[in-house]
């Protein structure tokens, strides 16, 4: 595997590396690279609100936040509107955008650790097809089992569905290979995929295509207070686990054998894993469609500034995670305003030359290195 | 890449043959071990003994079963039939943690795609006695720094661990087991690929460290000079066991390794082994 290769070169002490190297300046850079990041988040949410077609202030944004939580502080001044744009469509948005921004970036990294390829990511590992087949499903046959629910029910089901097939697959007698697991993967993706197009194809409608296909590149359009609730907790929760694993993931990207001797059974370890990313992909799907290369991308520029101890990819993955799909929703909102792009296209779009660039500096280094 | 690279090597460390071994060293026991993976059985009915503080070699032709018999100290390969005890307890039954307390390995891994650094590795030794969210404390980071310093390669710390040669990586790798504080040590062919001045001074670094030690080793003249104790294995099983004396033997290696076994004597010291290939005609004039 060529690129994997080329990936593969290590950093060899020219990139920024200083700040993985230990003592207390880098831990306490490490502590302020975070504090930064999170700062810019809170930032980019409040200025994400003021962005869109509807012109409103970062201080009327504010104002009515600040009115929404304590109603006597602040005096309406606006028309309801706009209360209704800031509070009810983009915030949640906004805060959707953050949630599965994180959770894909830091899914992308656990599973890149999981099976220890650098290719890995969630729409490679059978998830991300999966739950595209089954809302596509839904759509073009027209079910409606729970309602509005419907829709990221059977995204949700059919990414789980996608995950265990490949898990399945990728097991046997001599525990879960990590070559296999993204073999299975790519194989179940394909499936899906073709089940995804013939769905499309044997459509009678036009309009079911375009739905379709605007789901399956991701869109948090959708985003709404009260669905919010429930994928919070599960994805904040998984996100804790995950981060909570990070000495055992180093080990385990490290190798079975040296996993095993430190206590951390490699297989036991990917199992449970495998079920958290499976849940953690399926939810974020179901609730924004199948937004492609966050969870490559992003674990891959966080190593490079901090190198692979996952105590540090994780957290820095998440805030830029969070961070890169909350800014692609902006531009995909204000591209072609007032009409949208679908998510996808964005990050795509943006992740791919950046991609290009963080390997163009990798090989350069390399090349200087020999 | 600068692998191997004879002038890369740091100059070779003073090793101080006391290392302060903080645990004392336990025993290690296989009794009637018989190891398969999928329907291949691979060892058959092994028993041994390593005595607390000892150094046993395992000796033996390619495929005979030495990695797989280490594979099932570390709980990475677990016995179809018979016991591995450590110290007083099953394998088994100990938790994989407290298993990691107490056996420490030094083993090359396939390398891999993502970077550590040499430190970072090292660090890893700590994980056994870290829980989860806990950062290093200072004694940690002491004790990695120690370990690096004493095995030779300090000014290696930031290095990434893959751009290290092989002498240097197996230097690396027993810094890690010093850091983990094990009561055992296993290593698995720690002298492969080393040129002769690394394999001496990868074996001096393992009997400074103190612990009981299982190692298998290619080079049955360095078994002979750094083993208390040696076991030969043949098809998985265990053809003679015993002191170096008893077992480093022509008697028994000839048929083992199917070579012809002489010995040579050494001024002041054991006598050296030499081997011939049995197609070999040998130094003489063919009459």
């Amino acid at each position: 595997m060529r690129l994997s290769e080329r990936l593969a070169r290590p950093g060899r002490g020219r990139l920024p590396s200083g700040l993985a190297l230990g003592g207390h300046v880098a831990r306490f850079g490490f502590a302020a690279v975070l504090v930064a990041l999170a700062v810019t988040l809170v930032v980019s949410i409040v200025l994400a609100v003021t962005l869109g077609p509807a012109d409103i202030s970062p201080m009327t944004a504010w104002r009515i936040g600040i009115h929404q939580l304590w109603p006597d502080l602040v005096t309406p001044d606006w028309p309801a509107a706009h209360e209704h744009i800031v509070w009810h469509i983009r915030l949640p948005r906004a805060l959707l955008a953050v949630l599965v921004g994180a959770t894909l970036a830091v899914v992308g990294t656990v599973l890149q650790a999981m099976v220890r390829n650098p290719l890995a990511d969630p729409t490679i590992l059978g998830g991300t097809a999966g739950a595209a087949a089954g809302a596509v499903g839904v759509i073009v046959l027209g079910w409606s089992f729970v309602g509005i629910y419907t829709l990221s029910v059977a995204a949700f089901v059919g990414g789980l569905i996608g995950y265990g097939l490949a898990f399945v697959l990728a097991t046997s007698a001599g525990g879960l290979s990590p070559l296999r697991l993204v073999l299975a993967g790519i194989a179940v993706s394909y499936l899906f995929s073709a089940v995804t197009s013939m769905l499309i194809f044997i459509s009678e409608q036009n309009q079911t295509a375009r739905v379709a296909l605007f789901w399956m590149l991701g869109a948090l359009g959708g985003a709404r207070w009260d669905q919010l609730g429930l994928p919070t907790i599960l994805l904040v929760a998984g996100l804790v686990y995950l981060l909570a694993q990070a000495r055992a993931l180093n080990l385990l990207l490290f190798g079975d054998e040296t996993a095993t001797s430190m206590g951390v059974p490699p297989d036991r370890l990917r199992r449970v894993l495998f079920v958290v990313v499976a849940v953690l992909t399926g939810t974020s799907v179901a609730l924004a469609g199948g937004v492609g290369f966050v969870g490559l991308v992003v674990p891959h520029a966080a190593r490079m500034v901090v190198g692979s101890d996952h105590r540090r990819v994780l957290p820095l993955a998440a805030l830029v995670g969070a961070l890169f799909l909350l800014w692609s929703d902006v531009l995909a909102r204000l591209v072609i305003q007032p009409r949208e792009l679908p998510i996808g296209v964005i990050t795509a779009l943006v992740g791919a030359p950046v991609f290009a660039l963080l390997l163009r500096a990798r090989l350069r280094g390399s090349d200087h290195a020999r | 890449m600068p692998d191997d690279d004879l002038t890369s090597e740091p100059p070779p460390s003073p090793v101080t043959p006391s290392t302060p071994a903080a645990n004392a060293p336990l025993s290690l026991s296989l009794s009637d071990v018989t190891l398969a993976v999928g329907s291949l059985e691979i060892c058959t009915e092994v028993s041994m003994e390593a005595a607390a503080g000892q150094i046993v070699g395992i000796v033996g032709p390619n495929g005979s079963g030495k990695t797989t018999l280490l594979r099932s100290v570390y709980r990475m390969l677990r016995p179809r039939l018979g016991q591995v005890v450590v110290g007083e307890d099953d394998l088994w039954e100990l938790r994989p943690r407290e298993v990691a307390r107490r056996v420490a390995v030094v083993v090359q891994e396939p390398r891999t795609d993502f970077e550590f650094t040499v430190r970072e590795v090292v660090a890893m030794g700590r994980s056994p006695h870290q829980s989860a969210f806990a950062q290093e404390s200072a004694a940690d980071r002491e004790r990695v720094e120690r370990a690096l310093a004493h095995v030779g390669i300090a000014e290696l710390a930031p290095r990434a661990f893959s751009t290290l040669s092989g002498g240097e990586k197996q230097r690396a790798l027993i810094a890690r087991a010093l850091v983990q504080e094990a009561r055992i040590l296993i290593l698995d062919e720690p002298t492969n690929h080393l040129d002769i001045r690394y394999q001496l001074e990868v074996l001096e670094l393992v009997r400074g460290v103190g612990v009981t030690t299982v190692m298998s080793i290619h080079d049955v003249n360095l078994a002979a000079e750094y083993c208390d104790h040696v076991v030969v294995l043949q098809d998985g099983r265990v053809r003679a066991a015993g002191s170096v004396d008893a077992v480093l033997t022509p008697e028994v290696l000839e048929p083992v390794f199917g070579v012809s076994v002489e010995r040579v004597p050494r001024a002041g010291g054991r006598s050296l082994l030499w081997f011939r290939s049995n197609t070999d005609p040998g130094p003489e004039p063919p009459v």
